[in-house]
């Protein structure tokens, strides 16, 4: 019972830490660089597009899916770890 | 053949296609009327919530908001986008590891109280009714403008549909609708787009053309040409907006926050086998989601080009046929102020002589560029699609609140599963009929209420659920009285700002906006409320006793993946 207690908090520290570094992204590249920077960001191009605008209307959404990816990947191989894959 | 007989084509074919996948799957017990059997796959799944998501607004006036707001259109991109991660990281795996049928299951439960879970189910009622009378009348208008028949018809026949799929198939019904009408509605929002993006930029890929050079072999990026025009007619340039940045910000998070609480969005990952299927289906879902969003801003940049180079200057006798089309609805207008018989359209509303509403930026887009008839029916059927898969999966939380949480919860504790099941039918019906009657009679508040559903949203079921599961010794007393003092402000800012009501009525409001707290309109007050909601609870939990123990257990339980039961294990 201990054991498995451990194992279980070990688990979900790992599980917070995984949120904490994905949630900073996710906050950087929307309200970071889509509102807040967006402005100085603008002053930078990417094609067509003024860097901030782009991350506004674009960016951030791609980095959202590639957000919640690599978080099912992150969370899948510590499931394994763990032994708690079903 | 004629635009006409395309539209009758197209949307009678994908009609069949949603009563035939009904009549295959209808729902035989309460756990398949609820959460289809919990035997969804996270494709399914995915595809199911993207479609549910999408409502009219998503399909329709997303991309015309952008057209007329440029920058300040992003709170709608990032925002209905980015709750998503929230949803995903936050909710959906540890929702499901739960396994029961509603979110005020999870909310009575968690907080092990009769009056918890009775205030999710008002909080969901209100969030869900304000947001379906809204797809009602979206219904309504692709039918008055394509079909020729007046909105009340539209409004009628849609409802027909619904009722018929949502009553008989439940959420296996709604489930696999759900999946063609994403196809139907993303093919739909994406031939028009592709198309356009190849005519104005060369470029096949709509994200590309956007921040392409125009294909006419000037060297002149599409974004700065339509800036320069904006200039050139005194509207503000596309690329910069004119809301403040902290009203930006508390927009895109009510949106945010809003989007993870939406009841009829967290149901649908109570559908998939396990945990694991239910974070892949959220990844799924934004995935499907983020194509039309991603294209939403390209085809206002589009729409917004074309519509300047057709109309601005141009002699009114020599507008193209969809102009005229549109005027009969009323959607847009002319008014030749000084006489010259040419148009006018720019920012000053003195001299401006067109009007175009929001909503037909989408709709008239594929007319405006001379698209074939077929894609501008196709358009037509998208909208339906996205209009009625959204007021099927809303009409399913009204349904499963009333006959789940309140009759079988509540009231009757001991009724059968097949009398639930026709408790389930006939409160489907009763809303659908309710909706209808709001689609059909829009009390003037409807459009403005759909965009606060969110707020009503962040501010009563994101911070209880969140607590729920992150912050084990949060009490029953404290998360009631956060819900009820985060919805209670919300209502009250609403009420006050949005509507006037205790300064004189609607003429009023727009003299308030110098008095809103913080600077922050309605619409981004959500994320006010949520705070107030969040401090709240903390600070009564402070003061009243921990959750029982075997609240704590469950907690626990949640947390872990593995061992989830079905969702039809109650």
């Amino acid at each position: 019972m201990e054991e498995k207690q451990q194992r279980a908090t070990a688990y979900w520290k790992i599980n917070l830490r995984y949120l904490l570094i994905l949630l900073s992204i996710w906050f950087a590249v929307s309200y970071g660089a889509g509102i807040l920077l967006a402005d100085w960001l603008n002053s930078f191009r990417l094609g067509g597009f003024q860097l901030g605008f782009w991350f506004a209307q674009q960016g951030s959404i791609y980095v959202f899916v590639i957000l919640i990816f690599v978080y099912v990947f992150l969370m899948n191989r510590l499931d394994r770890k763990f032994g708690y894959r079903e | 053949m004629s635009v006409q007989v395309w539209t009758y084509l197209l949307v009678g074919l994908s009609f069949a296609l949603y009563i035939g996948i009904a009549i295959w799957s209808r729902a035989g017990s309460t756990k398949e009327f609820y959460v289809a059997g919990g035997g969804v796959s996270p494709l399914a799944n995915g595809m199911a919530t993207a479609a549910d998501w999408m409502s009219a607004a998503s399909f329709l006036s997303m991309a015309g908001i952008i057209a007329f707001a440029g920058y300040d259109g992003s709170v709608y991109l990032m925002g209905w986008t980015g709750g998503y991660v929230l949803l995903a990281l936050l909710l959906a795996p540890y929702l499901r590891k739960f396994g029961k049928f509603t979110v005020p299951d999870f909310i009575g439960e968690r907080y092990y109280s009769r009056t918890a879970r009775i205030v999710a189910v008002l909080c969901a009622i209100l969030v869900s009714f304000t947001y379906v009378a809204g797809q009602m009348r979206g219904v309504g208008v692709v039918f008055s403008r394509f079909l020729e028949v007046d909105i009340d018809t539209g409004v009628v026949i849609g409802m027909v549909i619904v009722l018929f799929y949502a009553v008989l198939g439940g959420m296996k019904g709604i489930t696999y609708t759900q999946v063609a009408q994403y196809c139907v509605l993303i093919f739909a929002f994406m031939v028009p787009a592709i198309f356009i993006s190849l005519q104005m930029t060369g470029n096949p890929v709509p994200q590309l053309g956007m921040g392409s050079t125009l294909a006419d072999g000037s060297g002149t990026y599409l974004l700065d040409k339509l800036d320069g025009l904006s200039r050139d007619l005194g509207f503000a340039e596309f690329t910069s907006g004119s809301k403040s940045m902290i009203d930006v910000f508390a927009i895109t998070l009510a949106l945010m926050v809003g989007t993870a609480g939406l009841p009829h969005v967290i149901v649908r990952f109570f559908t998939v086998k396990r945990v694991r299927d239910a974070r892949k289906s959220a990844g799924l879902a934004l995935l499907f989601i983020a194509i039309l969003y991603t294209t939403a801003p390209a085809v206002a940049v589009f729409a917004k080009t074309n519509l300047i180079e057709t109309v601005s200057e141009r002699p009114y006798a020599d507008l193209p046929a969809w102009f005229k089309n549109w005027e009969r609805t009323g959607l847009l207008t002319y008014d030749d102020k000084n006489n010259d018989g040419l148009v006018q359209y720019v920012a000053d509303p003195a001299r401006n002589e067109v009007r175009v509403d929001n909503d037909i930026m989408v709709l008239a887009n594929p007319e405006i560029a001379n698209l074939p008839p077929w894609v501008i029916a196709l358009v037509a059927a998208g909208g339906l699609a996205a209009a009625l898969s959204t007021a099927a999966g809303l009409l399913l939380v009204i349904s499963a609140s009333i006959s789940h949480d309140l009759i079988k919860s509540v009231f009757r504790p001991d009724i059968t599963e097949k009398q639930e099941l026709w408790a389930a039918r006939v409160a489907a019906t009763a809303a659908v009929i309710v909706a209808g009657y709001f689609g059909i009679n829009p009390p003037g508040f409807v459009a403005a209420v759909v965009a606060l559903a969110f707020g009503l949203a962040a501010a009563s079921f994101f911070p209880a659920i969140l607590m729920g599961i992150f912050y084990k010794r949060m009490n029953s007393k404290g998360a009631v009285s956060g819900m009820v003092v985060g919805i209670s402000l919300m209502l009250f800012y609403m009420l006050k700002f949005k509507f006037g009501l205790f300064d004189g009525g609607k003429d009023a409001v727009a003299g308030l906006q110098k008095y809103w707290w913080f600077g922050i309109s309605p619409e981004g007050f959500g994320t006010v409320a949520m705070a107030v909601n969040f401090a709240v609870a903390l600070l009564v939990n402070r003061f009243t006793a921990p959750p029982p123990e075997s609240v704590q257990q469950l907690v626990e339980d949640i947390r872990l993946p593995a061992g989830a039961p079905p969702a039809s294990q109650h």
